[in-house]
């Protein structure tokens, strides 16, 4: 079977034809490849480098949510509206936490909807994506982080068209956004720091224990209970905020409601929320880079 | 100094056996956490390590020169796509380095990476991405990869619509039009029909004489021979031999032939008939005494068998194959002349005389097999193999393997 290329010396050729490629690299360093130990920091020119693949994952993930669902746009404002129709009626009126709310009681549990469905969303999908993508993990290299990074897009976007519901629903109660509004970014980066984080908590956990997956949505369940959603911060006794804070979405709901509706503004308990979430999220990243060199051998 | 593009050294690999079988759960880790105090468990740890640890490489160490196209060969199994792994960066060595000149491009599957619900076209950008190419290169280079890839009515279209020739030809196509220094292939060319192989080695042969080194996994020993100047052979996960692609493949395919124990070929598996006889052990040596086969020696072949009883109308036939080529030199048959009894012992030996096999020097594989009542009772493919040497009073001229299989003794004279 021959292409043409005899068996003889290809030396002399591939001498004359360094010059097609470049002059001789003398003095260029070589990459290395050995056996990382310990703690590794995130390689950040890395990441900046493969920037394109993380576009194009999040927007692939994007086209191929809206491609498919027959609901598509409208079930990222059908799901928090229902929630909260739910809600209102059961934990707002007949529970009777309506009458522990200053503002109208849909408006607040709506406006902690959103944060909480882009956090469950995210911390959902992230958790999955390396195990999900294992095929491609062994395969091909880039920096796994681009993996759970790739999948906050999509709540992202689900974010803002709810937004827009919440607007509505905000001019319906006559209830207008004051100044603290120009807050709402910080928070908003900060749910996506705490979905982030969980995120990367559970995904490397995942590739590693395969029974985490089975642990997510019952975590999903409990940690909606525990954060105040249904209810306003308030309700848990001032002795305990700080205990309570250690929440992440504490301080990220918390920031939401004082940002788009006035309410009151952030005690002890929303500190420690974002200190908790800072620390989660550089715990995660260490954790996640430090597992990484494992990932393509146990999945 | 030889311009050196990748340069390995002691690299090894060592995957503990609790991660190469089942993934371990969250509640066995804990449950074996809390059973012993964190210090115990890492000594313990590493002592299990250490016992049951699987080794899939071991002191790895060769260089690849810019420009080459270097082979890389070995039985499934022995380590090469851990190696390709390893120098991709998919995993990481645990012993060793690998020092590496240049962009880095692995072809390590045939569509890498492909979304299904997802065009041709937005595929290409995806998988491009993924494989370390820029958008703007790809740009660049888009129609290049349709026209290779035969699919530009098809653009449009989920991928999932395709069929796998179309598939494999636009995953191939992406892959072959990275641009990177060093090029990683493994056994892309395993799959896919004919004109897709050929596609593939045209392309890889390009991507070669541009100057681009290539280290090529393939169990195809044509392509092997064809594009690769030098061949590493990995066997049980340790080199077993760097050189010239032609003395490389030798050895390794003689090592499959005849592997830990040249005689004893009751353990082989890759046998064919019914098994009411097995071929035991084979050989062959010169009856004129001399201890080494020559062109010119007269053979004998002993062929030792074991069978549950005697049998009967037997006929035994072996045949030697040239390594290279697989062409057969000469055949032998004992039902040409009816020489054997009309029923052989249910264990024994059967001998078949050469005067004169006149083979040319190189090496030779004897395939051979018995039939039983008009059955094939054992078939035994490329059995043994054996080196043939030149005859001692063997002038410079004399026939080699390169033009012929055998040499006939002959004369030449002018005519009358």
């Amino acid at each position: 079977m021959s292409s043409g290329v005899t068996q003889t010396d290809h030396s002399v050729e591939s001498l004359k034809l360094n010059s097609v490629i470049g002059p001789r690299k003398f003095g260029i360093a070589p990459r290395r490849i050995q056996a990382r130990k310990g703690w590794v920091g995130i390689d950040f020119r890395e990441l900046w480098e493969f920037r394109e693949l993380l576009a194009f994952r999040a927007i692939r993930d994007l086209k191929v949510r809206y491609k498919q669902t027959v609901f598509g746009v409208a079930w990222a404002i059908i799901q928090p509206l229902l929630t909260m129709i739910v809600f209102t009626i059961f934990f707002g009126r007949l529970a009777g936490i309506d009458k522990q709310t200053t503002i109208a009681y849909p408006v607040i549990v709506f406006c902690a909807l959103l944060p909480w469905q882009l956090f469950s969303y995210c911390l959902v999908q992230s958790s999955n994506s390396l195990v999900d993508n294992a095929h491609i993990l062994t395969k091909v290299y880039f920096p796994r982080l681009v993996i759970p990074l790739s999948t906050m897009l999509c709540g992202l976007v689900d974010f803002c068209f709810s937004f827009v519901v919440l607007l509505l629903l905000m001019a319906y109660y006559g209830i207008y956004p004051g100044p603290t509004i120009l807050l709402l970014p910080v928070f908003l980066v900060l749910a996506m720091i705490a979905a982030l984080a969980v995120g990367l908590w559970l995904s490397a956990l995942n590739v590693l224990y395969r029974d985490v997956r089975y642990v997510v949505p019952f975590l999903v369940q409990l940690w909606l209970v525990v954060t105040p959603v249904a209810y306003p911060i308030n309700l848990v006794p001032e002795k305990w905020q700080w205990l309570y804070g250690l929440n992440p979405m504490v301080g990220v709901i918390g920031g939401f409601r004082w940002a788009m509706l006035g309410e009151s503004p952030p005690g002890s308990s929303i500190i420690v929320s974002t200190l908790a979430t800072v620390l989660l999220l550089i715990g995660g990243l260490f954790y996640f880079r430090r597992m990484e060199r494992r990932f393509a051998d146990v999945i | 100094m030889e311009d050196v593009v990748i340069k390995v050294e002691g690299i090894g690999k060592r995957y503990k056996v609790a991660q190469r079988e089942a993934y371990q759960t969250l509640r066995e880790t804990l449950v074996r956490q809390a059973k012993a105090p964190l210090q115990w468990m890492r000594k313990n740890r590493e002592a299990t390590e250490k016992k049951n640890g699987y080794w899939a490489l071991r002191d790895v160490n060769f260089e690849v020169r810019r420009g080459e196209v270097m082979g890389l060969v070995g039985r499934n199994g022995a380590g090469k796509s851990t190696l390709l792994k390893i120098l991709s960066r998919i995993t990481e060595p645990t012993t060793g380095h690998v020092d590496l000149w240049g962009r880095v491009g692995s072809l390590l599957e045939v569509g890498t990476g492909f979304h299904n619900e997802l065009s041709g076209r937005d595929n290409i950008y995806f998988s491009g991405s993924m494989l370390g190419m820029r958008k703007a290169e790809i740009d660049r280079k888009f129609d290049e990869i349709v026209a290779f890839a035969e699919i530009d009515r098809f653009l449009d279209t989920p991928v999932k619509r395709y069929s796998s020739g179309m598939y494999m030809r636009l995953g191939f196509a992406i892959a072959a039009h990275l641009e990177p220094e060093i090029l990683l292939v493994d056994e892309v060319l395993a799959v896919g029909d004919t004109a897709f192989q050929k596609k593939c080695m045209g392309k890889m042969d390009e991507v070669a004489s541009h100057g681009r080194t290539i280290l090529f996994v393939s169990h195809n020993l044509a392509a092997i021979q064809s594009l690769c100047q030098r061949t590493v052979w990995i066997d049980g996960g340790q080199v077993a031999g760097v050189g010239p692609t032609r003395d490389i493949v030798e050895n390794y395919l003689a090592s499959s032939a005849s592997k830990s124990d040249t005689d004893d070929l009751r353990e082989r598996q890759d046998r064919t008939g019914d098994g009411t006889a097995r071929i035991t052990a084979v050989t062959i040596e010169a009856t004129d005494g001399s201890p080494v086969l020559r062109t010119n020696s007269p053979m004998k072949l002993t062929i030792t068998y074991e069978a549950a009883k005697p049998i009967d109308r037997p006929r035994v036939w072996a045949e030697f194959q040239d390594y290279a080529s697989r062409k057969v030199i000469c055949a032998f048959d004992s039902q040409i002349n009816d020489e054997l009894p009309g029923e052989l012992p249910a264990n024994g030996k059967v001998e078949c005389l050469m005067e004169s096999p006149r083979l040319t020097p190189g090496r030779c594989f004897i395939s051979l097999g018995i039939f039983r009542n008009g059955h094939t009772a054992d078939e035994l493919e490329r059995a043994i193999s054996f080196d043939v040497e030149p005859a001692e009073t063997a002038s410079s001229h004399a026939m080699t393997r390169q033009w012929a299989l055998t040499d006939v003794p002959h004369k030449w004279r002018i005519g009358e």
